[in-house]
């Protein structure tokens, strides 16, 4: 049977090795499932976080290769086994142990956001028309390998001040139910940083759910922000209808 | 083995191992050469009208006889459209990336660490004025599409050159990228969260798909209607200085 080597992450937040591991290699396996291996035969305490390998739980989220991945849709035979395929813990993320991050932060950032509120009054219809653009930001997972690989929170640490990409599209589904009356402009602007997203897309290249995230997502977010805060002529346009009426 | 384990910060760190460099390379010479040619066309302030045709660096033109501007007169109009490309979003994503290096590849570390502004602040914060662009842009394309109109007419009366073919598609792919626009797209429909609510609430959202149609090609049509403003201006130009002869297709 044809084998490759693993070279995994070992260690936690302090530092660590990257240690080798042969596994044998079969039709159809996934990186999950070669490391799954190594837990089996090798190293029992083997730190990591899976749940349906069906690339709809969102745990299993890793950098393959230096590339962030689910770990359970990233194909062996994808990879170059001529070499070690290396497997490490999300980069944006304090590791508790092997690849196993602490992701609570993003918790933390969800709390932020106000839940979906009727709009007063609300007829409860839906057309068809209406829903089909919040159903694509229904299929989010959260694996948070957006949030991972978006260079504002994985290179400039700005984690205090930036919501991430996961959250706008959070909000985007929210902002933009037919049904939902909340305003969440003022949040996006001020305490999910939206302004700090520099449109540059890794986002949207990493989600395993295809979800456009800058396109759909963030750049429609970012227009209304523009409406409410960098639009001084639409302002003016809006008080004069609104005195009108 | 002992190596590093975690992925380390800095400009160019990183675990992928493919030349994600190679990514940047496009980008900077297309928009390094388009920047080149075009400010030296447009300061050139000649060889811009042959015949019937106009360089859409010159469109419209105003005072090309000098009485009151002395400079080219590209020069007047050249901070429209180069404010459009600038605040584009999707050149917006092209220049952080290839230019600023911010950052230079997805999971690729920078050098900006945390003195990063986004668009908070002065200077890009100014990228959130694009929508004035886009109005300045759609006024451009009616004098554009009124120069392919003056190119079907020649001195022997009506006709169509190899020059008006080329501005045609100049313009129509100009057209292309205005029109999938993400601004465009959130102006004419995306802004509203119901679109069975709204007044003329049907027509917006048949508006809003088909820009959004549009819009999944926006790369493209930003792209391609780069390479062709500066050929239209270059084939213009050839015919203007005698160094070829217009071909004459109709
Ligand atoms: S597009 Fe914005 S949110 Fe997405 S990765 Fe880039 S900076 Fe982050
Ligand atoms: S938006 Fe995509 S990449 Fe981000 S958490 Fe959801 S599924 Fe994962
Ligand atoms: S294990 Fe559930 S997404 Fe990979
Ligand atoms: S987003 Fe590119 S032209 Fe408006």
């Amino acid at each position: 049977m044809a084998e490759a080597t693993l070279r995994i992450f070992r260690g936690d937040q302090g530092g660590g090795t990257m240690k080798d591991y042969r596994v044998p290699v079969a039709p159809g396996m996934v990186v999950l499932d070669a490391l799954h291996h190594v837990q089996g035969h090798q190293a029992p305490d083997l730190g990591l976080r899976w749940n349906c390998k069906a690339g709809k739980c969102g745990s299993c989220s890793a950098e393959v290769n230096g590339r962030p991945r689910l770990t359970c849709k990233t194909r062996m035979d994808s990879l170059d086994l001529t070499q070690p395929v290396e497997v490490r813990p999300m980069k944006s993320f304090p590791v508790i142990k092997d690849l196993a991050t602490d992701v609570s932060w993003n918790y933390q950032v969800n709390k932020k956001i106000p839940p979906f509120q009727p709009r007063e009054g609300v007829e409860w219809k839906m057309q068809q028309h209406d829903v089909d653009r919040v159903q694509e930001f229904r299929k989010c997972i959260e694996c948070f390998l957006c949030q991972n690989v978006c260079h504002v929170l994985r290179d400039h640490d700005k984690k205090a001040e930036f919501g991430g990409p996961r959250f706008f599209v959070r909000v985007a589904g929210l902002e933009m139910h037919p049904l939902d009356g909340a305003d969440r402009i003022p949040l996006l602007k001020d305490a999910l940083g939206i302004g700090y997203c520099n449109i540059t897309k890794c986002c949207t290249e990493v989600c395993p759910e295809e979800i456009h995230i800058t396109d759909n997502a963030i750049i429609p977010l970012k227009e209304r922000v523009v409406d409410e805060y960098y639009d001084p002529v639409l302002k003016i346009v809006k008080k004069i209808f609104s005195a009108g009426r | 083995m002992a190596e590093a384990g975690l992925t380390q910060g800095g400009f160019g760190a990183t675990a992928r191992r493919d030349a994600w460099w190679l990514e940047m390379l496009p980008t900077i010479i297309l928009i390094g050469g388009f920047s080149i040619y075009a400010t030296a066309r447009a300061f050139e302030g000649a060889h811009y009208l042959a015949g019937s045709y106009l360089s859409p660096f010159y469109s419209p033109l105003i005072d090309p006889d000098h009485k009151w501007w002395p400079l080219s007169p590209a020069v007047l109009i050249l901070g429209f459209p180069l404010g459009f490309r600038v605040t584009c979003y999707y050149y917006r994503k092209a220049v952080y990336r290839s230019f600023l290096a911010d950052p230079p590849a997805c999971a690729v570390g920078e050098f900006w660490g945390k003195s990063y502004i986004g668009e908070t602040r002065f200077p890009f914060i100014l990228q959130n004025l694009h929508r004035y662009f886009l109005y300045g842009a759609l006024v451009f394309l009616v004098f554009l599409w009124h120069d392919v109109w003056k190119a079907l007419w020649f001195d022997d009366g009506f006709g169509i050159g190899l020059g008006t073919v080329i501005m045609a598609v100049n313009t129509s792919l100009l057209t292309l990228y205005a029109f999938s626009c993400h601004s465009l797209r959130h102006i004419i429909g995306g802004r509203l969260d119901c679109f069975g609510c709204a007044k003329a609430g049907l027509a917006q959202h048949k508006a809003w798909s088909l820009a959004s149609l549009l819009n999944v090609n926006h790369m493209w049509f930003a792209w391609c209607s780069l390479v062709s403003v500066g050929a239209t201006d270059f084939y213009i130009r050839l015919v203007a200085t005698g160094a070829i002869k217009d071909l004459r297709i109709l």
